[in-house]
């Protein structure tokens, strides 16, 4: 399979994004692509492991060796028929997964691993502009009917998998269009919303039934939806975000940071005039609390609004640069992660805490923060504050961008009294069934907050087990 | 004490036993008697006492026996009065020991010899001394009565009815309930021959039996046999010879053969021994492999055939083109082949009907056999020269037999019949080749029209899935297959649990283990020696009678090739040749009635296939195409098995073949099921669907014919390598010959459908059967959703695919506990692979331990723990120099032992490093290529062990390709960088029990300190062998499992050869400890060991050392990416490039750390069960358990009681080593030599040697070429410091790893074995003076000369035998003759042969140079061309370098055929050809290209230099 000894003779070659100067004056994607040639040459260099702990590593379980050799072979259909037979969306997770399988690659061991998202998402265009993607409607149906509220990821994934099973699925979605997350919460410049449209077409092309602007729990009660449906999967994220309390919190120019970022997108697609955004980063000083992915992408989307300046801080220590003894190959490599949007400019600090928020006229106008210090205390890292470091950051923005802690409990899981977990998440069995009868949770509201590609995984396995529901019945 | 032999004990078989031996004779060729044949008959075995064994008891012999002609006369001067010479009969008799059943049996023959009309005259006490026997064989002595009779009747027919006689007897007397039965055994009844024999040892022999000392006592011959049998149990009925022969050897195809027999039996008939039926079974059951075959031969016999055709006809030689026989012979021989499948294995026989004696070896002739003829008109023949000594003007004639042939002596007459005469009188005596030509058809050329499509259409889908083909299947095997006519290579081992652990479905042929051959019987090399292999077979029996003579006979379609495509399965199907027709039965069953349905539909099959036999049918179709939602197919093997079985039973076996057409097969391994259990043609369908849809698709570019011929190819290729395993040479006996063990199958099916199979832990019935099958048939019909695209990941890891042991998590946690020597992390690793192993992926996984706790504090420290920890044998080649060294630095530090494995080392290793760490491996192993095995190699070791087999590819050879060989390995190995290194199947110097004998002789003299080692590989049998290999003097033996490691092997060896470790581990200990040998030798697991738990366990069911392979190397950073063959291992650990090793990051420190955590670990589990010390759990089966909690739907009926027998043996015999063995060095002539050297060996002064030598007289040299060694490194001695003269007859291995400065000049001549190993000596070899033969027509050196030779040069002046040169790496050797094989496997040195050659002369030769004296200008037919080129000696440097060889040749050997070329050599020279490897020629002509350019370049340098 594939060339044996590719990866010697071939390097890792990346697509690279747009010129910097170019990319910051548009919403449009920042990565680039790679010619087919040379994408062909990129899968060359999987060496077809004995024991692949990339496949080990993706939570959707992506067959990993068998279509890059596919697609080193230039069987591009074969390679798009491998991919799609575990993920239902490899051009969400070929753009924006933070992609373990390559943590976890082989060739990883010594930092130059396969291409593996960049070739998964070639795969899956060209299987788009080939035609190899049309929509298959299921040849037979089976009479039952399944209602998927919530159309993330995982919903998406889950109602994919139970119309191409036969089932009658209805996708319901509270906001004004369908995508949760994918198209609220990421920014256009990693994934465009076309790619989100175009998958959403095929689906309702293939039969799924799509309906905007329903918040079930509210607009319809979760009584209804139990009656008119056979099965029920619940799928609306983790969207309750993490607050911080310090003083000064109810000052003016405080956000959380997912309605900073859907504001822009809702601005992007022409939903909302620009005019209309409340919250804009132009000419500010922008000041995002949180130094993970949502983080950064606050601080991309500040940049292309013209921040004056942006500043990104976390309370935990700088990431190291290379993997710690504790984190070995083939894990999730826990390293500094410099991001398109890092690299757009930005500064960051690590170990350091929020103190306090000042302002003047009820507008924020900066942040106490102390540094801090991490040590182990009982075999537990415990936070500890540094004397006489408190110092101000000047910001007239600040983003909070520190996670989201469980979905929203109000509505539709306060109705159907669903049982939940500690972290107050959706509590399911083995089965992704929850305490009600036919009624399957899944994605971020079950699992907590997480990766897209894991929200397809989970979709796919609620689909799984529901088809198998269904068929029992 | 048991009196007789043990029947099932835990995994104990009695069938697994084994014998070897020392055979020879004497006879007068003019018949006259006398006492004094006799006692150089006894002599004879005295003089191979060494080939014989001992027992526990140091005193037991496995059996010793002699068969002279009958003494008439000395009963008459004893007072009996005896009707005439003719008239007369007589024999020994083993009665029981009982007096109350000895009565009966007497009664019992007695009334039969009346019914027979044969007068009794009365029996005689036979004086025997049994004081002189050991204690095991005085238990089980049998009251022995000479039984004298006669009839007034012709001769013959009183022959005849004594063997009638004797059936009846036999017959009458197994079928009685006399409780002692089992004693009686008539050891012969004849006119013509008497047999005493006995479990004696050789010098035993002489002694019990008074009569043999009795000058009186006289026979023109005495043909004798010492027995060496790897178990000592009592047998007096297995001491040979039997009642017509004496065999030394191996019967590998031994259930085929009696399973043949018995079917026979129906269609005999003969007009001479009137109504058979009383006379059968003709095999006697519960004997050895010998004894059926002298069962038959005795049948053949008193049906009215002569001896020569008997012999011939059971065991034929090859009838191959490379066999320079007649077209005559080869039609005899075929016309027979096809109604008497051939007796396959190592065979050297001698044989006598009392007026006629001689001996014969197989086709293989890979036992010695030697004969003197003198001029007193004396013969002596024997697995030795030497064993008789004459003078040497008494010698007429020195000889031995070759590879299938005989010789016989008519004493009567007093002539001597040599095989070519013996052979044309057969071939002449009906016109076997017309009959040939008239009757029969060969496939191949049925011309036809019709081209049959593999095309299946809109049916693809379905069958694909209801068949359970994976991905995997299809797009790794098949087409690997078709693409390349290769089977796909692996490494790493297997590490997927077999097929019953599972729960996945599997198919049937999953359960089955293939059997190969270790110690016992050598394998054979199906790719170097494939002239001895055929897969030719025959279809249409019309089988009659086959004492009867008749060109109907060979009424028969022939074909060359097994597996057929379909449009020869069409022709095959409609074939109405001569009247045939066959019966079409179809493999279907209800797919609704599950079980039930599979079971009706098979016993519906059995009675159908009856009936077609009735019907006069000539052979049924079996097929399974026509499947459909409600009809699933039975599976091909059990279908193929249970019609051949029941067509046994119903005697109506060999009147029928088999066809099966299967969408079924597809791996190697199951065409060989199919094949050994009774197949004859197979047509795979479905494989040939998958290849054309492969085409079509474009994913093989190839076009549909070429890539058929390709699949088919690699299938053929495959068995052949299947078959070699077993030492089987071709598929007619092959087929039936049930070489397989199955693993999980239910008794109650393996006796009612594959009788004959070894199961020994139960498993699935019916049910799980048929639910196998229609899991995936379901999958296909019933199902809607459209099956997903899976890869089921049995060869590389997959989630939710086969589970794997070395999963992503195991490797991870325990990399990462091992770098940060974290004890918590590595609970983690041993948590999760032991949770793994009771997922269940081992059989261990089901067993759980028996607690008892005590404090932790008062178990013995992880230092004693540790040094019962080695690593496995990886060669430096296989795996790269860091990792290499890694591991020996880690396990020198821990007080363990790493390993070289076959790949030599570098010497510089063997000083320690400067901060007091070690890179010299303690181990050295000696595997079959011998690479890198010097003398300084050997005494550089504490350990030395000798590799019969590798768990990933047991009975296999090797091959390192040429362009791994880089300049630094190539040197390790002795080897020329870019010449492809061949490791051959088998040891050339191990062919039986006593060869390994007489190697671990070998090594234990070049360094007496250290262990000799063996290493086996889990099969059934296993605990035998070891038994025998303990008795062959082993200081500790591995048992390996059949899931080890490896770096390339062929996938279906990793997944189909040998057994779990577990089932091979406690078979050892209970044999052994049933044996009292367990005390004398410690034994060592490996197999996928990886946590505390499984060395607990391992050492519970027996073992006291443990082997870690693969868990090592992972430490080390192995990442399991199973790519080892392709030298692109990422991490640099088993691969050669200089890039890929840069990435090695490998360190000893967390090796140290894995060992102690497993130590510490081992301890903590020790504490668990309550003892203090290792030594106290070893074989404590009773502590272990089945652990009710790990159980599944297959499973469930697994029963490892016999695995967890504790022998009730253990509670008197030890059950660790607690002893040492007597390797029998202390009195040796070397011991001698090195006196005598002493002021050499210290001063470096030069000393001569004289002395007498004898054949008892082994490895000569050898421990003096130790002791230089030692001191000198492999520098040695100044040349000629040390001369040591002999007289006489060399023992085996004669100049063994002979050291710099040595030379041996002997003037008689030697054994085996010569020059094994030369290091750097010199050996010469003269005919005694006076002698009168002519050397260049006379043996003078026995077989497989300088196997394994890297230095060195040898003068023979006389003929050698088989194998000369053999792996021969660097030595020169000049020799006046030589056998087959000359050359085989050679990578260097220098070969002149000034005479005859026999067949595959050159076979693997990669290397060095061969010069052959071509006076018959027949050279290139017996040349293997596969590797070489020839040409005439032209070139200057040739020229001279042969007349310099033929020199020095001359000068120390005088030899007249040197002189007679060294005076003509412008006549002579031209008549050399020089034989030389094309990769060797090439880079010799690159090696004087670069010395020209480096010497272009130095004059530029030159010029440059002066023109500044």
């Amino acid at each position: 399979m594939t060339d044996i000894s590719g990866f010697l003779k071939i390097k890792r070659k990346e697509a690279g994004n747009r010129p910097l100067n170019e990319r910051i004056g548009d919403h449009s994607e920042v990565e680039q692509v790679l010619n087919s040639e040379d994408r062909m040459l990129q899968a060359a260099r999987c060496m077809d492991c004995g024991t692949p702990y990339c496949h080990w590593g993706c939570p959707v379980d992506n067959l990993i060796p068998e279509w890059n050799d596919l697609l080193y072979k230039g069987d591009w259909k074969g390679a798009y028929l491998r991919l799609a037979a575990t993920n239902n969306f490899p051009e969400f997770t070929g753009r924006i997964c933070p992609a373990p399988c390559e943590h976890a690659c082989v060739l990883n061991i010594i930092q130059e691993p396969v291409t593996i998202r960049e070739n998964e998402v070639a795969i899956v265009e060209k299987a788009f502009t080939e035609g190899y993607i049309k929509p298959e409607p299921p040849k037979t149906r089976t009479g039952k009917s399944v209602a998927v509220i919530g159309s993330g990821p995982a919903g998406m994934a889950a109602a994919d998998l139970l119309n191409k099973a036969g089932h009658l699925v209805t996708l319901f979605e509270k906001d004004e269009k369908a995508g949760g997350l994918l198209r609220f919460g990421i920014p256009d410049f990693k994934l465009s919303k076309a790619t989100v449209d175009r998958r959403l077409d095929l689906m309702i092309k293939e039969g799924v039934i799509i309906r905007t602007g329903i918040n079930i729990g509210k607009d319809i009660t979760g009584k209804e939806i139990l009656e008119q449906f056979d099965a029920i999967c619940i799928a609306i994220g983790a969207t309750h975000p993490r607050d911080l309390v310090a003083e000064g919190r109810d000052l003016n120019g405080i956000h959380f940071a997912m309605d900073f970022l859907s504001l822009q997108n809702r601005v992007n697609s022409g939903h909302i005039p620009a005019s209309a955004s409340n919250i804009n980063a132009e000419g500010k000083k922008v000041l995002v609390i949180g130094g993970g992915d949502t983080g950064s992408d606050c601080v991309g989307t500040s940049t292309r609004q013209k921040a004056v300046s942006i500043t990104q801080i976390e309370i935990m220590p700088k990431p190291p640069l290379r993997r710690s003894d504790n984190n070995p190959w083939p894990y999730f490599g826990k390293i500094l992660k410099t991001s398109t949007s890092h690299e757009e400019g930005c500064e960051r600090y690590w170990n350091l805490a929020t103190v306090k928020f000042l302002g003047t006229d009820n507008h924020v106008t900066g942040v106490e923060v102390e540094d801090v210090v991490w040590n182990p205390i009982n075999d537990k890292y415990t936070m500890l504050v540094v004397r006489d470091t408190r110092r101000i950051i000047d910001a007239d923005l600040v983003l909070l961008a520190m996670g989201f802690v469980h979905p929203a409990l109000e509505g539709l899981l306060s109705e159907l009294e669903l049982e939940l977990d500690q972290r107050k998440n959706i509590k399911v069995d083995q089965t992704q069934l929850t305490n009600r009868q036919k009624v399957f949770a899944a994605g971020d509201s079950v699992s907590g907050a997480t990766l897209v590609v894991n929200a397809i995984a989970s979709g796919r396995k609620v689909a799984k087990e529901i088809d198998k529901f269904l068929r029992k019945a | 004490m048991k009196k007789e032999r043990p029947k099932q004990q835990g995994l104990y078989r009695q069938e697994f036993e084994h014998g070897s031996c020392g055979i020879g004779f004497v006879a007068h060729l003019k018949g006259k008697k006398s006492h004094s044949i006799i006692r150089q008959g006894l002599d004879i075995l005295i003089n191979m006492a060494h080939r014989g064994a001992e027992g526990a008891d140091s005193k037991t012999g496995d059996g010793a026996g002699v068969l002279i002609q009958i003494p008439r006369d000395f009963y008459l001067i004893q007072g009996y009065s005896l009707p005439p010479e003719g008239q007369f009969g007589t024999g020994l008799i083993f009665f029981p020991q009982d007096s109350s059943d000895a009565a009966e049996c007497q009664e019992i023959l007695t009334t039969i010899i009346k019914e027979e009309g044969v007068n009794l005259i009365g029996f005689r006490e036979v004086p025997r001394n049994s004081s002189v026997i050991g204690e095991i064989s005085r238990a089980a002595e049998p009251k022995i009565l000479q039984i004298l009779l006669g009839a007034d009747v012709q001769q013959a027919d009183l022959e005849r009815k004594l063997y009638i006689i004797r059936k009846r007897t036999e017959i009458a007397i197994r079928n009685s309930n006399l409780k002692q039965k089992s004693f009686f055994y008539i050891p012969s009844l004849s006119t013509k021959v008497l047999v005493y024999k006995g479990m004696l040892t050789s010098i035993q022999l002489g002694e019990y039996f008074l009569d043999l000392n009795d000058e009186r006592l006289q026979s023109a011959i005495a043909l004798v046999h010492s027995r060496f049998s790897t178990n000592t149990f009592p047998s007096w009925d297995l001491a040979q010879p039997f009642r017509m022969l004496g065999h030394n050897g191996e019967i590998n195809t031994i259930k085929g053969n009696r399973f043949w027999m018995e079917a026979r039996e129906s269609i005999l008939q003969s007009e001479k021994l009137g109504d058979l039926t009383r006379l059968y079974p003709i095999i006697e059951p519960d004997k050895s492999d010998s004894a059926s075959l002298d069962n038959v031969l005795e049948f053949l016999i008193m049906s009215g055939k002569s001896l020569p055709y008997a012999m011939s006809v059971l065991i034929p030689e090859s009838i191959n083109d490379k066999n320079p026989i007649s077209p005559e012979l080869k039609a005899f021989y075929k016309y027979h082949s096809t109604f008497l499948e051939p007796w396959d294995g190592p065979a050297s026989l001698i044989f006598s009907d009392g007026r006629y004696i001689g001996g014969m070896l197989d086709r293989n002739g890979l036992r010695p056999s030697r004969y003197v003829i003198t001029t007193n008109d004396l013969i002596v023949m024997g697995s030795e020269a030497g064993v008789q000594t004459f003078a040497p003007e008494e010698i007429r004639e020195k000889g031995r037999l070759k590879p299938g042939k005989m010789l016989l002596v008519d004493t009567e007459i007093g002539k001597i019949f040599y095989d070519k005469e013996l052979k044309a009188e057969l071939a002449a005596e009906y016109p076997y080749g017309q009959w040939i030509q008239q009757n029969m058809v060969k496939l191949e050329k049925i011309e036809t029209s019709h081209k049959e499509s593999p095309d299946m259409g809109d049916q693809y889908d379905k069958y694909i899935t209801s068949f359970n083909y994976s991905l995997e299947d299809t797009d790794k095997i098949i087409k690997e297959m078709a693409a390349t006519g290769k089977e796909p290579l692996g490494s790493m081992g297997n590490d997927v649990p077999i097929a019953v652990l599972s729960k996945k479905p599997y198919r049937l042929f999953n359960y089955f283990k293939q059997m190969f051959a270790q110690v016992t019987n050598p394998p054979i090399d199906p790719i170097r020696e494939e002239l001895v292999m055929t897969l030719s077979g025959y279809l249409g029996s019309l089988q009659q009678n086959l004492l009867e003579t008749t060109p109907d006979h060979v009424k028969m379609v022939r074909f060359r090739n097994p597996v057929i495509s379909n449009t020869y399965f069409q022709v095959v199907k409609n074939l109405r040749y001569k009247g045939f027709s066959a019966a079409n039965l179809q493999l279907h069953f209800d797919a609704g009635k599950g079980a039930e349905g599979l079971q009706d539909a098979v016993e519906q099959l059995c009675k159908d296939a009856e009936k077609a036999v009735d019907e006069g049918k000539n052979y049924i179709i079996l097929s399974d195409r026509g499947i459909s939602e409600n009809t699933a197919p039975i599976p091909s093997l059990l279908a193929v098995s249970a019609v051949h079985h029941h067509l046994i039973k119903t005697r109506k076996r060999m009147q029928i073949d088999i066809v099966v057409e299967s969408a079924e097969p597809r791996e190697v391994m199951h065409f060989a099921l199919l094949f050994g259990y009774g197949a004859s043609i197979i047509n795979p369908y479905m494989c040939f669907a998958v290849i054309d849809k492969l085409i079509k698709e474009k994913a093989i570019q190839l076009d549909y014919q070429k890539a058929e011929e390709n699949y088919v190819n690699a299938v053929n290729k495959g068995i052949l390598k299947i078959m070699s395993k077993m030492g089987i040479s071709t598929l007619r006996s092959y087929r039936s010959s049930q070489i397989f063990e199955a693993v999980g199958i239910h008794t109650d099916i393996i006796n009612k459908y594959f009788a004959g199979t070894t199961s020994r832990i139960g498993g699935i019935g019916m049910n799980e059967i048929a639910e196998e099958v229609l899991i995936p048939h379901r999958k296909a019909f019933i199902q809607e959703q459209q099956p997903d695209i899976l890869t089921e990941g049995v060869y590389s890891y997959r989630k939710y695919g086969e589970h794997h042991a070395w999963n992503p998590e195991a490797v991870s946690l325990l990399q990462w506990s091992t770098s940060t020597g974290n004890y918590k992390k590595f609970k983690e690793y041993t948590n999760r692979v032991n949770a793994d192993t009771a997922s269940p992926g081992f059989i261990r996984g089901l067993l759980r331990i028996k607690t008892n706790p005590i404090p932790i504090a008062e178990v013995e420290p992880i230092e004693k723990i540790m040094k019962r920890f080695v690593t496995g044998a990886m060669s430096y080649g296989s795996i790269s120099r860091e990792a290499h060294e890694t591991l020996a630095i880690a396990m020198n530090r821990i007080g363990g032992r790493s390993n070289t494995g076959e790949g030599g080392e570098d010497p510089v290793r063997f000083k320690p490093l400067e901060n007091g760490d070690s890179v010299r491996s303690a181990i050295k192993q000696v595997a079959s290529g011998r690479f890198g095995v010097t003398t300084e190699y050997l005494v550089n070791a504490d350990e030395l062990q000798i590799k019969i087999a590798q768990g990933a590819k047991p009975g296999e050879g090797g091959q390192l390709p040429g362009h791994k060989v880089d300049k630094i390995i190539a040197k390790t190995r002795y080897a020329i960088p870019g010449i492809t290194l061949i490791s051959p199947p088998p040891h050339h110097d191990i062919y039986s029990i006593e060869d390994l004998s007489q190697l671990i002789f070998d090594l234990k003299n070049v360094n007496p300190k250290a262990k000799v080692s063996v290493k086996l590989v889990s099969e059934s049998g296993v605990g035998t062998i070891a038994a025998g290999v303990t008795k062959a003097g082993a200081d500790l033996i591995t048992i390996s499992g059949y899931e080890g490691g490896t770096g390339a092997s062929p996938s279906s060896s990793i997944k189909h050869a040998g057994l779990p470790l577990e089932i091979g581990l406690a078979e050892t200990q209970q044999t052994l400890v049933m044996n009292n040998l367990r005390r004398k030798v410690i034994i060592q697991a490996d197999g996928q060991l990886k946590s505390g738990r499984d060395i607990i366990i391992a050492s519970l069911l027996g073992a006291e050392e443990f082997g870690f392979s693969t868990s090592a190397l992972i430490v080390l950073g192995c990442v399991m990416m199973r790519k080892c063959h392709l030298n692109t291992c990422p991490v640099g650990v088993a691969t050669q490039n200089p890039e890929l090793r840069k990435r090695f990051r490998g360190k000893a420190d967390n090796v140290v750390t894995y060992f102690k955590f497993l130590a510490e670990e081992v301890r903590e589990l020790l504490a668990e069960l309550g003892y203090r010390k290792m030594d106290d759990i070893i074989g404590r089966f009773d502590l272990l358990e089945r652990n009710p909690e790990v159980n599944h739907w297959k499973i469930k009926n697994l029963d490892l009681s016999a695995l967890i027998t504790q022998p009730t043996e253990s509670f008197d015999n030890a059950m660790h080593c607690c002893d040492v063995q007597d390797h029998k060095i202390d009195h040796i002539l070397d011991k001698e030599l090195i006196a005598e050297a002493e002021k050499a060996i210290s001063d470096k002064q030069p000393v001569l040697i004289e002395r007498s030598i004898h054949n008892t007289d082994r490895t000569t040299g050898a421990m003096l070429s130790g002791k230089i060694a030692m001191l000198y490194g492999s520098v040695g001695l100044p040349d000629g410091t040390i001369k040591c003269r002999f007289n006489g007859s060399a023992g085996q291995s004669f100049g063994a790893f002979l050291s710099p400065g040595i030379e041996l000049y002997l003037e008689g001549d030697s054994n085996d074995y010569l020059g094994k190993g030369l290091s750097g000596g010199r050996i010469i070899v003269v005919p005694p003076v006076g002698s009168t033969f002519e050397p260049d027509k006379n043996i003078i050196i026995g077989n497989t000369v300088l196997y394994g030779a890297t230095r060195g040069e040898i003068y023979i002046s006389g003929v050698a035998g088989e194998r000369f040169g053999v792996r021969n790496s660097g030595a020169s050797a000049v020799v006046e003759g030589v056998g087959n094989h000359c050359c085989e496997y050679m990578t260097g040195g220098l070969v002149v042969v000034l005479g005859t050659t026999g067949s595959n002369f050159a076979a693997g030769m990669s290397g060095g140079v061969a010069y052959v004296f071509n006076e018959n200008g027949d050279f290139d037919f017996y040349c293997n061309m596969g590797m070489v080129e020839l040409s005439l000696v032209e070139d200057h440097s040739d020229i001279n370098e042969l007349t310099k060889l033929i020199s020095k040749h001359y000068q120390f050997t005088k030899s007249k055929k040197a002189k007679m070329i060294l005076d003509d050599l412008y006549k002579y020279i031209p008549m050399f050809i020089k034989v030389i490897p094309y990769d060797f020629n090439k880079v010799l002509q690159e090696q004087k290209l670069e010395e020209i350019r480096k010497k272009i370049a130095d004059v530029e340098i030159d010029l440059e230099i002066s023109a500044s």
